[in-house]
């Protein structure tokens, strides 16, 4: 497969390619958008905080991980995910079910590990987490949203089951961790003092880099595996792909997997950075999630990481002008502007 | 021994019959048209033989298989695969990822198909890394019959691969079809431009209500005066 590619760059490798390329990338409209967002964002740089920046954009990738899971589900199987902000939360608790527990009875403890605040655990229980979430979220589309489609159930079917989803999981997670805080050991640690009074917590940089080579991974997954090139084909055009003799169920179970596993992540990550695990934590983050995803482009999982750090910036940098507790709001702001401008988002194709 | 027979195929969508007994039959090497007016079944009934449609009753025999009851996958395997009429390929993937997604169920080694691929439609090649989404009518037909091609298929199930297209690429394409054909592809397909399809095919059906109305080799149903009128434009 990855030599059958390389031929077709090496025959199409003249110096034109790359231009050419770019054309159809820089339309008018998408110039435009651009052009706009890059006049806010400047004219606003003078005002904005630099750590407030710096911290937008670790809270960007944790939206960013799921985001893209959520524009993936939706661009192959139609399906507008409510429950992906509760796949989030099942992951971390599932993360804390793992370090506390698990991982002592076999003698894996600890917390502050270097100029990180949590410990050997966590890294064990992330893998862990995305594993279970990504079977679960297997498990589910057989249970429920396999059997909807199997019977020609639309769009709007479909999205109320994953309300009832949502819910499900929000309940079960109550039932078996309580309502209360929980958080993962931690110890606290220095953060890094760089110039212009920027402040990043180690655990920040961990975020980044855990979402940074998540998604080099999915890119590498979609452009240069056989399974990844099929899954953008479902995408693209789900019944040419049955008569191409694409399996799409397996598609389907890759595409659960991958945004699950993305999901579980996410929710780690976030009750790393949040220092705290609450059961309603996935579900507040289903406004920043859905305001990535479609600030992108519904379907486009290059749009929703962009979409993503820019939501994830907004959000901060909103916290210097007004109370943090509207922070949700501007992300609502920014969904409902995108919504009424460009329905189709900044990397949407033309209608 | 036919290479394609369907024997009174019932099928449709939903509430709603289409297809209300249709029989067909393909032999090897044949070029085969079915015309018929807007809504007759002539899409539903390449849909219900590739299985993308469930055939109700009757039953649709490939190379001596029952394949009434196979979903696409296997059909495809088989060596039955099928351009759309419409959305045939996959817009926003390469031409040379639609030729390998057209390769999907190979395991085998298929790069000399892709460059069999595009020797037979050659404005492809240049723009091998362009969006398939970004191409010109004639230049997207001809990569959905070839990304069709990529499983060498015994037969090539082509539904109206000239609508919409100027007529001097109407032309090209129908002298695509006959060099595939000439390779030793059986070819069913369904056309808009009937005279001319029926002038390159060797035998050809009407469908009228779906149901199966005439039957006839190419030239007969060209100088059928029944046909002509209704059919041909006069």
């Amino acid at each position: 497969m990855r030599r059958v590619f390389s031929q077709a760059q090496q025959s199409a490798g003249n110096l034109r390619t790359p231009l050419r390329r770019l054309g159809p990338a820089l339309s008018a409209g998408r110039v435009s958008v651009l052009i706009v967002a890059g006049m806010v964002v400047a004219g606003l740089l003078p005002f904005m905080k630099l750590g407030l920046v710096v911290n937008g954009l670790i809270f960007g990738s944790v939206i960013a991980l799921g985001a893209i899971g959520l524009t993936l589900v939706y661009g192959i199987l139609k399906l507008g995910n409510f429950a992906h902000g509760d796949y989030m939360a099942l992951g971390a608790y599932i993360a804390f079910f793992v370090v506390d527990g698990v991982l002592p009875r076999v003698g894996i403890e600890g917390a502050g590990l270097g100029p990180f605040t949590f410990g050997v655990p966590v890294l064990v229980a992330l893998p862990l987490a995305a594993l279970v979430v990504a079977l679960g979220a297997i498990a589910l589309d057989g249970l429920i949203y396999g059997r909807l489609r199997d019977r020609g159930a639309g769009t709007a079917i479909l999205m109320m089951a994953s309300l009832g989803v949502a819910i499900a999981i929000r309940g079960l997670i109550q039932l078996i961790w309580t309502g209360d805080t929980q958080h993962y050991p931690r110890e606290s640690r220095q953060v890094y003092h760089l110039p212009m009074d920027v402040r990043i917590p180690p655990d920040g940089i961990f975020v980044a880099v855990v979402a940074v080579v998540l998604v080099l991974g999915l890119y590498a997954l979609l452009n240069h595996t056989k399974m990844g090139k099929a899954m953008r084909a479902t995408s693209d055009n789900p019944s040419l792909a049955l008569v191409s003799g694409i399996n799409t169920r397996h598609v389907v179970w890759w595409t659960w997997a991958i945004g699950g596993a993305m999901a579980a992540v996410a929710g780690v990550l976030l009750a790393v950075v949040q220092a705290q695990l609450l059961p309603i934590m996935g579900w507040k983050f289903l406004i920043p999630l859905f305001a990535a995803v479609i600030l992108g482009g519904i379907g486009n999982p290059y749009g929703a990481l962009v979409g993503a750090l820019i939501v994830g910036v907004s959000m901060e940098v909103s916290t210097q002008w007004i109370n943090p507790s509207y922070k949700p709001a501007v992300a609502f702001a920014i969904m409902i502007g995108v919504l009424l401008a460009r329905p189709r988002g900044i990397f949407g194709d033309s209608p | 021994m036919a290479l394609l027979e369907a024997f009174d195929v019932v099928a449709g969508y939903g509430e709603t019959e289409i297809l209300h007994g249709v029989s067909i039959v393909v032999n090897p090497g044949e070029v085969v048209t079915i015309i018929g007016p807007n809504g007759c079944g002539k899409s539903t009934l390449m849909k219900a033989i590739v299985g993308l449609v469930r055939v109700r009753s009757g039953c649709v025999h490939f190379r001596g298989v029952d394949i009434s009851e196979h979903n696409p996958e296997q059909t495809v395997r088989s060596g039955l695969c099928y351009v759309p009429q419409s959305d045939n390929v996959f817009p926003s993937m390469t031409i040379h990822e639609n030729l390998e997604m057209g390769a999907f169920v190979r395991r085998d080694d298929y790069r000399d198909r892709i460059h069999e691929m595009f020797q037979l439609f050659p404005d492809l090649q240049p723009s091998a890394r362009r969006k398939a989404g970004s191409l010109s009518g004639g230049q997207r037909q001809m990569l959905a019959i070839a990304r069709a091609l990529m499983l060498d298929p015994v037969l090539l199930l082509l539904d109206e691969p000239s609508a919409g297209l100027a007529p001097a690429l109407v032309q090209s394409v129908f002298e695509r079809i006959r060099d595939i054909n000439a390779t030793g592809v059986s070819i069913l397909l369904v056309e808009q431009n009937a005279r001319e399809s029926l002038r390159m095919s060797d035998r050809g059906y009407v469908l009228s209500g779906g149901s199966n109305q005439l039957e006839d080799s190419g030239p007969a149903l060209l100088s059928n005066p029944d046909v002509g009128r209704l059919y041909l434009g006069g």
